[in-house]
Formats: structure tokens, C-alpha cells, sequence
């Protein structure tokens, strides 16, 4: 599978990253062989076989309901850059 | 032309668990901001989630109920998207093998008529944290408490065809989640929220028009008012040769319209994976038939037995059971009354009713209990007060003057039912109205209507009225 710049653009801004436009073609070699290589499992025929939901042949184990967190803001938030009333503030998003 | 509007739901229900879908985190609605994020919530380094079981409990409940399958394996998968109300980067949810799958709930429309609709699927999902963008210095405030409440969001198939269809099937899951007790259903609160697929087709076309999505519509009133707007707007629009864009809107219920928040080309590619955190959930059919076994009466079933046991009409046992706290009210009242459900049907669909409406209070809140209300049924029905003076007893329960007991005795409110009483009140009255008593001889036969009147004023009320009415007629014939 070839990509090309317009997808590793959309790839980059999906994940939030921001890349600088002269690496693009070294991004789309590179991305491009790990798809290739990657590639290689579509020769295997797969027909009757389950989809893999996890590589562990093992079930959730699940947990009672009951609350067992207890308040730990003011630690959560030591490391926070930026706080107030509790809140932790981010630059402003409104679609 | 002649056009027909599709409409499909996504509702998303909050979960009525005490933790979180995958922490220790109390969900409780209201607390200080951020004191209930652990550091699962907060998507920290290094945490992993562990689901609850209990949700899953809740989700095979609403499965079962609405004959859905309820799925032996299911899955968690990521849905990757950035918001800072999402601090993961992805929530958790479910996406090819969801917990429930393929069921049905029939809706009762106002003319009388039902309709199936079909439910696709019903998953589980983690909720988000609340954004707040208001004043902080031109920055938004992010509150994680909210983030990984659990959620089911039910979804349905395009089967509605109108905004009154579309308000009676969110109704009836409403009142369904709360039969469950799955979900407080609070709306104001956010616990109950959808969002519309909303498409218009020319009558007898089959396939569909392209469809837009209303978002996060929180009341009632508000799905029938979007949908019935973005009906009109669609149409419009493909009337003077335009073409409707598949897209997200939100609904400004101040201005009543709907308005376009995203369209297709820039929406979210969310790249679904199953979680590697969490392996796949396996039920086993013991499981399910305990959850099953543990179901309570649903509320079509009550309805009908409303029906059986109290000789109700069909639509008052529907009116009784559209919420469980209604119908339960119903027959604790009933129950109190010595089993007189008709006389308790009309009383609580009524006076009670109706004093709930102008005080815009909560069943819950009501200052008359059923065991209040089901005592003074027993007066009426043993004679001791007239349905006439019972509204009276009521009003002074309902402003917390006691028990019907005493406010009959203090009030002196007794039922007169003497028939000599009743004879000298009414000889009094028509000694006082020679001027009626000669109109009434002369034939005017309505005349009768005013002595009954007189009488009832003169004993406040209290007399009788079928000992009135006879006492009446025997002493005019004489």
C-alpha cells in the first residue's frame, strides 16, 4: 500500500502531531514500508477464522460495585499546569 | 410532493451504578469538581480499567426486557478522538460486538394505534467529562468527575415516521430504564439524553434521503420541537432544488431551530480497535437467566393486569403505568382503600394529579402518601364523606393539616345521612322559597334542581345527595 503526503498529513493532524512539511517524504517512505511489510498477512487465508478481539485467550474479570477512590485532587492536580476552582483549565475549545 | 420523515434515536442512558464503568470513582451527580476523578478517569500513566460488573448486569436487563439478544461475548473497543473533556484521547465503548443485539418495543401512539420499533443494538460506553467555557480568563475549565460514568447508549432502527413517534418510543425507553431501576432517567441532570437521525423521503420512495443528526437533545418537548423543525427544514430545502447535507446539528431550543455543528468532510475519523486494556466479556447462560429471573413486572404487563385485577379501562391502566413511581403509588393507594382501585384510579389520576401539576412537585415529594390518601378513600367509601366534601379533605391533607381521620372530625365534615335531618333542613328550605315551591307546582320541573342546592348550602355540603335527592321528591309528591 503507497501512501502519499495528503494521507500522512491526515494521519498527523487525527493523532494531533505536528510535523514539519520536509519531513513528509521520509514519513511516507517510512510509513509506506511498515504497511508493505505489515501487507504480507493479507496472503493468509482467514476464511472461518474469528476475528482476534485480544491476544489473550482469557475473559474480563470484573470488579464490585463499590466506590473505593477516595478524593486525591489536590495531588492530581499539583502536577496540572494550570487550575483554578478546581477546575483544570485548557486553552478554550468550541467547535 | 408528498414527502415522509425517517427518524432513528441513539439514546444514552447513565448507568444508575455507585462506581464508575472501569474505577473505584463514586459517580454521584454534584460534587466538587474533579474530587471524584481517580487517576483511571483521568487516563494517568500506567492505570488499567477493570470493569463493573454491574453495568453489565444492567445491560443484559435492558436487553432482556426488549427481547434483544444478549450477547455471550462482547467486546470494548477505543474510539480515538481529542477533546479536552476526554483525557485518553479515546473512550472506551463498544463497537462490533456490543452487549445487546436485535430487539423490540412496541409504542402506543394517541390515536390509539401501536407500533414496533426495532432496537439495533445496545452498548456500553464510558461518558465524557464536562467542559465549562465560561469566564476563566478566555481559557475552558475542564471538570473530570463525569468522566467514565457508565452509559448505555440504545440504539434504534430509522422505524419512527414522525416527531410524535419519535417522542413515544423515547418515552416509553424512559419509562422502561426506571421500571429496570438501570437509570434515574434525570433529565435536567443529563442522565437521559438523545440525539435524532433525521431524514425526509417522497411518500412510496424506498430508499432513504440523506439524513443529519440532531446532538444531545435532553428533553421531551425539545425532540418533538427539533425533529419537527428539521423536518420542515429538509423539506423546504429540497423543494427549491437544494439537497441536504449529511451532517451534525445541534438544537437551540430558544430559537427553536436546528443548526449545522459539523458537516461529513470534517467529522471525526475515530479509527475503532478493540481495547488491548480490557479482554472480551463472556456471559454465561446462568448469568442471563439470573438477571432474567430477578426482572420486575414490565410495565405492558402491569398494565394489563391493572386491566384484570381492577377492571380499569386500557388507557387509565396506561396512564397508572407510565412510570413505575406512578404505578406503584397506584396500588400502595389502592391497597390502602381495602382494594377499591377504580375509586383509588380516579382519585390519584384526579385531585392528585392535578395537585402535583400546580405545585410542580416530584411523586416523590408529595406531602399526601398513598397511606393518606388510600384513608380517606375508605371514608368515601364507607359514607362517612361525600366525593364532593373528600376534595375538601384532601386540600387540608395536601396543607399538612393531618390525617382525613381528623380533619373530617375537626372539621365536622361528616356526611349527613339522617333521613330526619336531612327532612327538617329540607322542610326549612322549601317553607323559605314559597316563590320556587309555587313555580315548581306550576310545572317548572328545573325548580327541583335549586331546592337540592339550598339544601346542600344549608348543611355546608354535608347531606347526602342521594338521601337529598330522594327525601326531596317524596316530600314535593306529597
Amino acid at each position: 500500500m503507497e501512501l502519499d503526503d495528503a494521507e500522512v498529513k491526515k494521519i498527523a493532524h487525527l493523532a494531533r502531531l505536528g510535523i514539519d512539511p520536509a519531513d513528509i517524504p521520509e514519513y511516507v517512505r517510512n510509513l509506506t514500508d511498515i504497511l508493505s511489510f505489515v501487507e504480507q498477512l493479507n496472503k493468509v487465508d482467514t476464511a472461518g477464522v474469528p476475528p482476534l478481539a485480544h491476544p489473550l485467550d482469557a475473559s474480563q474479570r470484573l470488579r464490585a460495585d463499590v466506590v473505593t477512590e477516595t478524593d486525591q485532587r489536590a495531588e492530581f492536580q499539583s502536577g496540572a499546569p494550570l487550575v483554578e476552582d478546581g477546575l483544570y483549565l485548557v486553552p478554550k475549545v468550541i467547535e | 410532493m408528498e414527502w415522509e420523515p425517517v427518524i432513528g434515536l441513539e439514546i444514552h442512558a447513565q448507568l444508575a451504578t455507585s462506581s464508575k464503568i472501569f474505577s473505584g470513582a463514586s459517580t454521584a451527580f454534584g460534587a466538587q469538581p474533579n474530587t471524584q476523578a481517580c487517576a483511571v478517569d483521568l487516563g494517568l500513566p500506567g492505570v488499567l480499567p477493570v470493569l463493573n460488573r454491574e453495568v453489565i448486569r444492567m445491560a443484559a436487563s435492558f436487553g432482556l426486557a426488549t427481547g434483544s439478544t444478549v450477547s455471550k461475548r462482547s467486546v470494548f473497543a477505543r474510539k480515538n478522538y481529542f477533546y479536552p473533556d476526554l483525557p485518553k484521547g479515546y473512550q472506551i465503548s463498544q463497537y462490533e460486538l456490543p452487549v445487546v443485539q436485535d430487539g423490540e418495543l412496541t409504542i402506543e401512539l394517541e390515536d390509539g394505534t401501536s407500533k414496533r420499533i426495532g432496537i439495533t443494538r445496545a452498548h456500553l460506553e464510558e461518558d465524557a467529562g464536562k467542559s465549562l467555557h465560561e469566564d476563566f480568563h478566555g481559557m475552558t475549565g475542564i471538570d473530570l468527575n463525569r468522566a467514565g460514568t457508565p452509559l448505555l447508549e440504545i440504539v434504534s432502527e430509522p422505524d419512527m415516521r414522525s416527531a410524535k413517534e419519535a417522542v413515544a418510543y423515547m418515552k416509553m425507553i424512559h419509562s422502561l430504564v426506571r421500571y429496570l431501576e438501570i437509570s434515574d432517567g434525570n433529565m435536567q441532570e443529563g442522565s437521559f439524553r438523545c440525539d435524532a437521525n433525521v431524514s425526509v423521503r417522497p411518500v412510496g420512495r424506498e430508499s432513504f434521503g440523506t439524513r443529519a443528526e440532531i446532538k444531545n437533545i435532553n428533553s421531551f418537548r425539545f425532540v418533538e420541537q427539533a425533529i419537527n423543525y428539521e423536518i420542515e427544514r429538509q423539506i423546504l430545502l429540497l423543494e427549491s432544488g437544494g439537497a441536504v447535507i449529511q451532517e451534525t446539528r445541534l438544537f437551540d431550543p430558544d430559537r427553536h431551530e436546528t443548526r449545522s455543528m459539523r458537516s461529513k468532510e470534517e467529522a471525526n475519523d475515530y479509527r475503532y480497535f478493540p481495547d488491548p486494556d480490557l479482554l472480551p466479556v463472556v456471559l454465561d447462560q446462568e448469568f442471563i437467566d439470573g438477571v432474567a429471573a430477578a426482572l420486575p413486572e414490565l410495565p405492558a404487563a402491569r398494565r394489563q393486569r391493572f386491566v384484570d385485577q381492577y377492571g380499569l379501562s386500557d388507557y387509565d391502566a396506561g396512564v397508572l403505568t407510565a412510570s413505575r413511581e406512578f404505578a406503584e403509588f397506584f396500588e400502595a393507594t389502592a391497597r390502602e382503600a381495602g382494594g377499591n382501585g377504580k375509586l383509588a384510579a380516579n382519585w390519584v389520576m384526579g385531585e392528585f394529579t392535578a395537585a402535583l401539576n400546580k405545585g410542580g412537585i416530584d411523586i416523590a415529594d408529595s406531602p399526601v402518601s398513598s397511606g393518606d390518601l388510600g384513608r380517606m378513600l375508605l371514608r368515601i367509601d364507607d359514607g362517612t364523606i361525600s366525593g364532593k366534601i373528600a376534595k375538601q379533605v384532601f386540600e387540608a391533607m395536601w396543607n399538612g393539616e393531618g390525617d382525613a381521620d381528623r380533619i373530617i372530625e375537626e372539621k365536622g365534615l361528616k356526611q349527613i345521612t339522617d333521613p330526619a335531618a336531612i327532612e327538617a333542613v329540607i322542610r326549612e328550605v322549601l317553607e323559605n322559597s314559597p316563590k320556587q315551591l309555587e313555580q315548581y307546582r306550576g310545572g317548572q320541573e328545573k325548580v327541583f334542581g335549586y331546592f337540592v342546592g339550598q339544601v346542600m348550602k344549608a348543611t355546608k355540603g354535608k347531606a347526602n345527595p342521594g338521601e337529598v335527592n330522594a327525601l326531596l321528591k317524596k316530600m314535593l309528591g306529597s
